[in-house]
């Protein structure tokens, strides 16, 4: 049943990244790939995987951008351009065009916990819905010929015979500087929701009007490298022992 | 977004047999000539040509008929189910036509609502995707519906023509409906060309407030199925020239072509002038449906720096 349910779910289940805090080491995107490959649904499949032409079915990759302020000036890394690392895998909206679209009924979103999964037995694997998705989020696999996308790894968030610390997403689990959270973003009280109402987290895309439940937490203000040198030069906030060092040297 | 041919030839082709389909169902041919029976025989030869071809890019084909069962949300579900329902007007229009030599009323004009609702349903699988900004306007069903129009009229002139039956009425109808269609179409493109992109980079990754957003690093070095099937990408001094050649090929030589047909009735020049028009449309519609594709931006490209 393609028709979304009725909005908002109860439960909406999701991601939250944190931009500042994102290395762009690609953990993620292996770690996904290694649960989800042998996991729900048909595998992750690579097409000339050794040769020079090397493609393949990723539900999550990170891209990286360069953020110019107004008038900035790029110069390694005394310039003012920032680089910021961007994973991006399904944000699971709210109103999501990729489920209406399906003709077969195979896309839907979980009236429970707001989960949008692709029943592959029923996909024709048309990829109407990668068109209909502005982010990217779905990728058709070449192999199986079925459309594959993040499941919130729905495969380990319920999984009882896994070790509690274990049941969140693999992305999450693997992260090394706990760039990506998972939990209730419907619970005001749950720990994603305080980290978006404290840091101000934010939609992609809001004018699409896919209300996306994953949110992503903007990096933090910052000093440019020559900036925060030059401050190093000003001395006359010392005090003490320090500032008749200061003195002495100065005279010296 | 990748022009792929088996959609291109589908659109084509089933434009051409609803819109001949909507001539035949109006009543605007005379059943009892060969030509006519024939006519009714290219509509459905070219509405079910068309349908199997655009199951051809499908993962799962043999799965096909479940894309009918999701008509509540889906314009791809409806399309489907329409093709099918459209069949039964058409089919007892063709049976009755080429069987008994008439024309009957009620199918024929169920004939010509269902051909109408097909081609619209297909244009919102397109129209309704707001991911493709220069495809999401209302201009779009009413291209392909005028296009439909002009396809139809220009093959029921050559069917009537070979027939040497009345050309008078759907030759004024081809030139009437090739202007409509171009006029909407100039609209289209000026629309594509003229939009303020809904979604930018700046958008798309939420850094906008800390200024000017450029892709650093593709997240792999490789293409992946979402930059071929969304990234395809024409330069625009070759999109130019070939919208030119779509509106020529398309649009003005037939309409010469009919003043011919109109100027030297239903001889054999007429027939030969007929035939002609409906080559070059056809060209033109190839090109025009290719462009559609090829030109189209994806907002998804806002992350692939394209």
């Amino acid at each position: 049943m393609t028709c979304l349910p009725s909005n908002p779910t109860p439960k909406k289940l999701g991601l939250v990244i944190d931009l500042d805090v994102c290395v762009g080491c690609h953990a993620c995107v292996v770690s996904c790939k290694e649960w989800n490959t042998g996991g729900y649904g048909a595998a992750l499949s690579d097409q000339d995987p050794y040769g020079a032409d090397v493609s393949g079915t990723f539900l999550n990759r990170i891209h990286s951008f360069e953020v110019l302020p107004e008038g900035g000036e790029v110069a390694a890394e005394r310039g003012e351009a920032r680089l910021i690392h961007f994973p991006k895998s399904c944000l699971h909206c709210e109103d999501a065009p990729c489920v209406t679209v399906c003709p077969t009924g195979a896309s839907y979103k979980r009236a429970d916990d707001g989960i949008v999964l692709v029943d592959e037995d029923m996909c024709i694997g048309c990829g109407l819905c990668a068109w209909a998705c502005p982010y990217g989020a779905r990728e058709m696999d070449l192999a199986a010929g079925v459309m594959k996308k993040c499941t919130l790894c729905i495969d380990r968030i319920y999984n009882e015979t896994i070790e509690e610390v274990d049941r969140v997403p693999s992305c999450v689990r693997t992260c090394p500087t706990n760039a990506r959270h998972f939990g209730d973003l419907a619970d005001p009280n749950s720990a994603v929701s305080i980290m978006v109402a404290e840091r101000g987290g934010m939609d992609l895309m809001p004018e699409q009007g896919t209300k996306p439940v994953n949110k992503y937490l903007p990096p933090r203000p910052r000093l440019p490298l020559a900036a925060a040198a030059a401050g190093r030069e000003d001395t006359s906030g010392a005090t003490g022992f320090f500032a008749w060092l200061d003195g002495m040297l100065d005279r010296i | 977004m990748h022009p792929a041919l088996s959609i291109i030839v589908f659109t084509t082709a089933s434009g051409l047999g609803y819109g001949l389909a909507a001539a035949l169902g109006l009543g605007l041919l005379n059943p009892a000539l060969v030509s006519t029976k024939l006519a009714h025989f290219v509509a459905l030869a070219l509405i079910g040509g068309g349908l199997l071809s655009s199951t051809l890019h499908l993962g799962n084909p043999q799965r096909a008929w479940r894309a009918l069962s999701q008509w509540r949300s889906s314009w791809l579900s409806r399309e489907g189910v329409m093709a099918i329902v459209t069949f039964v007007p058409l089919c007892i229009s063709a049976y009755a036509a080429i069987f008994h030599s008439r024309y009957l009323l009620l199918p024929g004009l169920l004939g010509v609502a269902g051909a109408g609702v097909t081609v619209y349903c297909t244009s919102m699988i397109y129209a309704s995707l707001k991911s493709v900004q220069a495809w999401h306007t209302p201009l779009t069903p009413l291209c392909y519906l005028l296009f439909a129009g002009a396809g139809g009229s220009l093959l029921g002139l050559l069917f009537a023509a070979a027939g040497g039956g009345d050309t008078p009425i759907l030759a004024l109808l081809s030139i009437a409906f090739l202007g409509a269609a171009w006029t909407a179409k100039l609209a289209w493109r000026r629309n594509m060309e003229n939009m303020d992109p809904l979604s930018t980079p700046e958008s798309a990754t939420g850094l906008g407030n800390l200024g000017r957003v450029r892709l650093f690093e593709r997240p792999h070095i490789n293409d992946n199925y979402l930059t071929s099937e969304m990234g395809f990408r024409v330069a625009r001094k070759h999109a130019d020239k070939l919208a030119k050649i779509s509106l020529i090929a398309g649009g003005i030589v037939p309409a010469v072509l009919v003043l011919g047909v109109l100027a030297s009735g239903a001889s054999g020049l007429g027939v030969a002038l007929a035939a002609l028009a409906v080559l070059s449309h056809a060209v033109g519609m190839l090109t025009e449906r290719w462009l559609f594709f090829a030109e189209a931006r994806h907002a998804v490209m806002n992350y692939y720096g394209g």
